[in-house]
């Protein structure tokens, strides 16, 4: 591991400032960032320690019933906070539904939506990279690609962003809160990831310097509570990224939909929301041809990147049966396997 | 190495003389392992330690054609940078196997580079952090040659021998015969992947030398094996060599051989005249410390009309290195389970540009039992026969082929035991026709396990003192399944006192060999070897005894004597007896030491075929539209001979039966063939179950008195749980979807037909 530099930050400019230099990187929960130092994918030249700034670690309610989610939130704080898991249960059942138990009492909200890629060539310093090392060349395009992106990749990378978080947050236009030099701005969640282009190791909109400080979920977002749910589908129960998850809201009245809301992970390099999936659903009777035909035009333009055409078609029924479980209702309690699939059929019939 | 067994409450002191074979003990250094005072090799750090980090190859095959030793050496703290320029050299040549069970090695020897993951350098300095810089400086240059790590382009050989010596082709009967003679035959291809064995320890050494004595804190399976193999290469004594492996983190089969990288770090600390310390990193275990390699498997069974097996044809392609050779036996898992007229199990050899692979649990059953259980149930499917009535018509009433006894097989038992307890009654034939009220497809498959009982050569000793203390000692090992628990039980056994009314001694190479703990056999071996010492030490004390007239016991010589409590007693009246320590008092002497070896009587040996059997029954639940799968039942009966300690042997069954899982579902070494690297080489990645994979275990114990497998009637339980429980999540998966599978492990994708 290369020298590096520590400093501690004792408030929000202090980081800030130090940030700002050349090599600076942010150090909070470390979950992903130390674990990409180790193996020589990220080599900061100063890590800034924002661990100690109280002020990013509450969880706001706001007047209006929206919530300000300081990014040093723990992902497990946040989804067990009991008003916030029964507002925007979507949200707390994708938190629980990642990582283990123990990344998630040290992982953060902030560095939830700031981590990596797990592309294994991303990880993988021996191997060309786009994303890593700008103009090296993707070895994943012609590589081991079976999970990765379906939508929005570009011969310069087929990444996946790999969050849980993020994709319910996008359905429910969550805002993220920045301080730079400048001062601060908000940049909403759908426009933060990036697509790669021609230039995927550029991943968000954060400029140089910039730190995250909080989450916002709008006030109106918990107008979906009664009809929301993430799913994910994953090769093992527990500590795996998702091949494909979905988080699908909606409002019903008089026995139609009034508005929906429809995002999907780990398909691309940012959580897909689809509007015209959305639209489509507006007005309708819920049923389940109303959901594929809603999860067919999510998946519109979707183009294998390599050996992951399955995905495609796993990720426009995973759609479905997320918008199927979310107008039954959202569970009375979490289920003991959050965003599993296998327990959707019945609702809430497996209970924590 | 010694533990005190005063604090464990399973222990409490009863009456059951010479029983405490039978009794749940819990593991004698459970709280030290949960408390985390148990010292692991890299736990220790002895003055002057100096730190080494290992540099891979991420090449597979190709040269080093530079490397920046200059960047690297001036990083502060680093003391050395070890290349091939300047590599120590070694008594014994590396390209050279190293008897019995050693591979060829790469120590630095040249240049050329033979699998991605091979020692190229080892960079030591004063602290961890700096050896791992330094490693990073050294940026080296490749000449790189086309890797070989696919059928397509590796190389087809026939090879001398498969697994540990074993026949590269075994026959029985005429097979063109026995399928002429077949109303059907059913035929498919089986591939599993290549798997790493993962130990949560990784591999690690810390090395002291003192002139020309070498102490080595390590884990190792093989204590004076390996310390055998050392002194070879390092050109000293056997004697001079100590490896103390108290404790160790897993194994499963790579800890038993000697690697590369901790024999560099050996060589640098006798090089730098200093202690030297090295851990592998997750990533380096893909590589330099063994793996299961990859099988393709061909089986072909004739069937009679009524369901019989005729004939069947067993093949495998299985990987090896480009320089070495260890092949999976696969297709031999077929050779002892299933009466047919004719058998023929067979084996290619494929060069690829890998670590030679190793023994991983169960190495060749598993993955050739994978295949043929599927199979089995492909057979079945075929007859229009329930899997389980057509297992009991093709039962083997004695081994196939040599039509010797077995020494005992219970496995009858198993499938009428495991089947009541799963309730494979309630099966519906039909795949896809069973589905649980929320709508998901539900499977049920079964598979029969199968394992050897080897014995491996075996030493203890047993001192019985004059203040009636009792020390029993052999080196045997520990990886986490209980061997210090199970085998102090057998020892206190034999001289009828309870487990914790002895000292019991393991885990270094200075005291008696018990031999590998490896093959299943360890209990058994040592624990033959323990109990023999025992029964000497007694003989002992009863010649002194019964030949004392002031003794109780005088003249008992030709009646004989048991143990009784810390007493020897008349065997035809045990209310005559005295203490060990007042027949030691008496006698003036301050001890008697026992010493024995084990070895399986060489006529049972030879006129019984010894096996361990079970039946594995699985349970899946699939979702008919997502393919996703879960293991949400299995049901494992066993018969392994003599049960030494229930709570351990549940243990490793239930460990079994979970690899087994990971197996069918989750495990596999993902290589770019373009490179020839492993590209999931962690733990978040390389998937094995986590514990919501496995809802629901059950292990039955079948109890198997067997009076021909050793004199503890021990056989061994380490991985037969594997053996069958692959086979049945695979059936299960067929059962719940109608999709066979046949390549592993089973994918979404494979489930949907996607």
């Amino acid at each position: 591991m290369n020298l590096f530099d520590y400093v501690r930050a004792s408030s929000v400019d202090e980081a800030v400032a130090a940030v700002a230099k050349p090599g600076a990187r942010i150090l909070a929960g470390g979950t992903n960032l130390l674990d990409l130092m180790k193996i020589g994918v990220a080599e900061p030249t100063m890590l800034v320690d924002i661990t100690r700034l109280e002020d990013l670690k509450r969880i706001d309610w706001l007047s209006d019933g929206g919530v300000r989610i300081g990014s040093l939130v723990r992902n497990s704080d946040l989804a067990y906070e009991t008003r916030f898991a029964r507002t925007f249960p979507m949200v707390a059942e994708a938190l629980l539904s990642g990582a283990s138990a123990q990344l998630r009492n040290a992982a953060t909200a902030g560095g939830n939506l700031l981590q990596k890629t797990r592309c294994s060539y991303y990880q993988d310093v021996a191997s060309a990279c786009n994303r890593r090392n700008a103009g090296s060349g993707c070895d994943a395009r012609h590589g081991l690609n079976r999970l990765h992106a379906v939508i929005g990749w570009s011969d310069h990378c087929i990444a996946t962003h790999p969050s849980d978080f993020c994709v319910p947050l996008a359905a429910l236009d969550a805002v993220v809160e920045v301080t730079g030099k400048g001062g601060t701005r908000e940049i909403p969640i759908e426009s933060f990831h990036l697509l790669p282009g021609d230039q995927p190791a550029k991943e968000n909109a954060l400029a140089v310097g910039e730190l995250v400080t909080a989450i916002r979920i709008p006030a109106d977002a918990s107008r979906f509570a009664a009809h929301s749910r993430y799913l994910k589908l994953r090769e093992r129960t527990s500590y795996a990224f998702a091949v494909v998850s979905a988080a699908a809201a909606m409002t019903i009245e008089d026995g139609r939909i009034v508005e929906a809301r429809l995002t999907l992970g780990a398909v691309a390099a940012k959580p897909w929301r689809s509007r015209e999936a959305e639209a489509a659903m507006i007005g309708q009777i819920p049923s389940k041809d109303l959901f594929h035909h809603a999860a067919g035009i999510v998946l519109q333009g979707a183009i294998p990147s390599g050996d992951n055409a399955f995905k495609i078609e796993l990720a426009r029924r995973l759609a479905a049966r997320a918008l199927s479980a979310a107008s039954a209702g959202t569970p009375a309690a979490m289920p003991a396997l959050p965003g599993s699939p296998l327990l959707t059929i019945s609702g809430d019939a497996n209970v924590a | 190495m010694s533990l005190d067994l005063s604090s464990d409450t399973s222990a409490r002191p009863t009456t059951r003389y010479g029983s405490n074979s039978g009794q749940p003990l819990t593991r004698r250094d459970g709280i030290l392992k949960v408390t985390g005072q148990a010292t692991y090799a890299a736990d220790n750090h002895p003055a002057q330690l100096a730190y080494a980090v290992m540099v891979g190859a991420t090449i597979a095959r190709g040269r080093v054609t530079a490397m920046d030793v200059e960047a690297a050496s001036r990083h502060p703290g680093i003391i050395e940078v070890f290349t091939p320029d300047n590599a120590p050299a070694f008594a014994h040549d590396p390209d050279e196997k190293m008897p019995p069970f050693g591979f060829r090695l790469e120590l630095l020897q040249n240049h050329s580079v033979r699998y991605a993951g091979q020692p190229i350098a080892l960079v030591v300095a004063e602290t961890l952090e700096a050896a791992t810089e330094g490693a990073h400086l050294l940026q080296p240059v490749y000449e790189t040659d086309e890797a070989r790590t696919g059928l397509e382009n590796g190389v087809q050989f026939d090879p001398q021998a498969v697994g540990v010596g074993g026949p590269p082709s075994t026959s029985h009967g005429n097979l063109d015969t026995a399928f002429a003679a077949s109303e059907t035959i059913v035929e498919a291809e089986y591939s599993t992947p290549a798997q790493y064995h993962n130990a949560m320890e990784p591999h690690a050494v810390v090395a002291e030398w003192n002139g020309n004595h070498l102490t080595l804190d390590m884990p190792n399976q093989a204590l004076a094996m390996s310390c055998a193999s050392y002194a070879r290469y390092f050109d000293i004594p056997v004697e001079n060599v100590v490896i103390r492996s108290p404790f160790l983190g897993g194994g499963f089969g790579s800890k038993a051989i000697l690697n590369g990288p901790q024999i560099l770090a050996i060589a640098a600390a006798r090089k730098l005249k200093r202690p030297v310390k090295l851990a592998l990193t997750r990533a380096q275990m893909y590589g330099p410390v063994g793996h299961r390699g990859q099988t393709w498997q061909t089986l072909r069974m004739g069937l009679s009309a009524d369901g019989r097996l005729k004939a069947i044809h067993h093949r495998s392609i299985s990987a090896t290195s480009s320089f070495d050779d260890f092949l999976e036996p696969a297709a031999n898992a077929s050779l002892p389970l299933y009466a047919a007229d004719a058998l023929l199990a067979e084996h290619k050899g494929l060069r690829l540009d890998i670590g030679t692979p190793g023994p991983m649990r169960a190495p060749g059953e598993a993955s050739g039992s994978a295949a043929l259980e599927v199979a089995i149930d492909e057979a079945a499917e075929a007859c229009g026969l329930d899997p389980l009535e057509f297992r009991l018509l093709n039962y083997a009433e004695s081994e196939p082929g040599s039509g010797r006894p077995f020494s005992s097989k219970a496995l009858r038992e198993c499938y009428e035991r495991g089947a009541e307890v799963f309730g494979w009654q309630q099966r519906l034939r039909a795949p896809r026709t069973m589905r649980d009220d929320n709508g998901l497809l539900v499977g049920w498959g079964m598979g029969t396990a199968v394992f050897p009982c080897p014995m491996f050569p075996a030493q203890a000793r047993t001192t019985v003192r004059a203040d009636g203390s009792v020390l029993v000692e052999t080196g045997g090992v520990d990886m986490g399944q209980g061997a210090w628990t199970a085998l102090a039980q057998i020892a206190a056994e034999a001289l009828g006192l309870e487990a914790h009314e002895i000292e019991f001694r393991s885990g270094v190479s200075t005291l008696p060999d018990a031999g590998v703990a490896g093959g299943s056999g360890h209990t058994a071996s040592a624990g033959l070897a323990l109990s023999n010492s025992g029964l000497d030490a007694l003989a002992k004390l009863a010649e002194i005894a019964t030949n004392d007239p002031d003794s109780p016991l005088f003249g008992a010589g030709n009646i004989g004597v048991l143990p009784r409590g810390g007493r020897l007693v008349r065997r035809d009246d045990e209310s005559r007896g005295e203490r060990f320590a007042d027949i030691l008092t008496r006698a003036k002497q301050s001890e008697v030491i026992g010493e024995a070896k084990s070895m399986r009587e060489p006529g049972n040996a030879e006129k019984f075929a010894m096996y361990s059997h079970g039946a594995v029954f699985a349970e899946v639940k699939v979702d008919p539209d997502l393919g996703q799968i879960r293991t949400t039942r299995m049901v494992g009966a066993f018969a392994a001979g003599r049960v030494i300690n229930p709570r351990l042997v549940r243990s490793q069954y239930y460990g079994g039966m979970i690899w087994g899982t990971s197996f069918a579902l989750h495990e596999a070494a993902l290589i770019d063939h373009r490179t020839g690297r492993v590209m999931n080489a962690d733990l978040a990645e390389y998937h094995v179950p986590v514990n919501a994979d496995v809802p629901s275990l059950e292990a039955i114990l079948v109890a198997e008195d067997d009076p021909y497998v050793n004199a503890i009637g021990v056989k061994g339980v380490g991985e037969i749980g594997i053996t069958g429980t692959v086979g049945a999540i695979a059936n299960a998966v067929w059962h719940a979807t109608g999709r066979r599978v046949r390549n592993f492990p089973i994918h979404i994708e494979d489930i949907l037909g996607l």
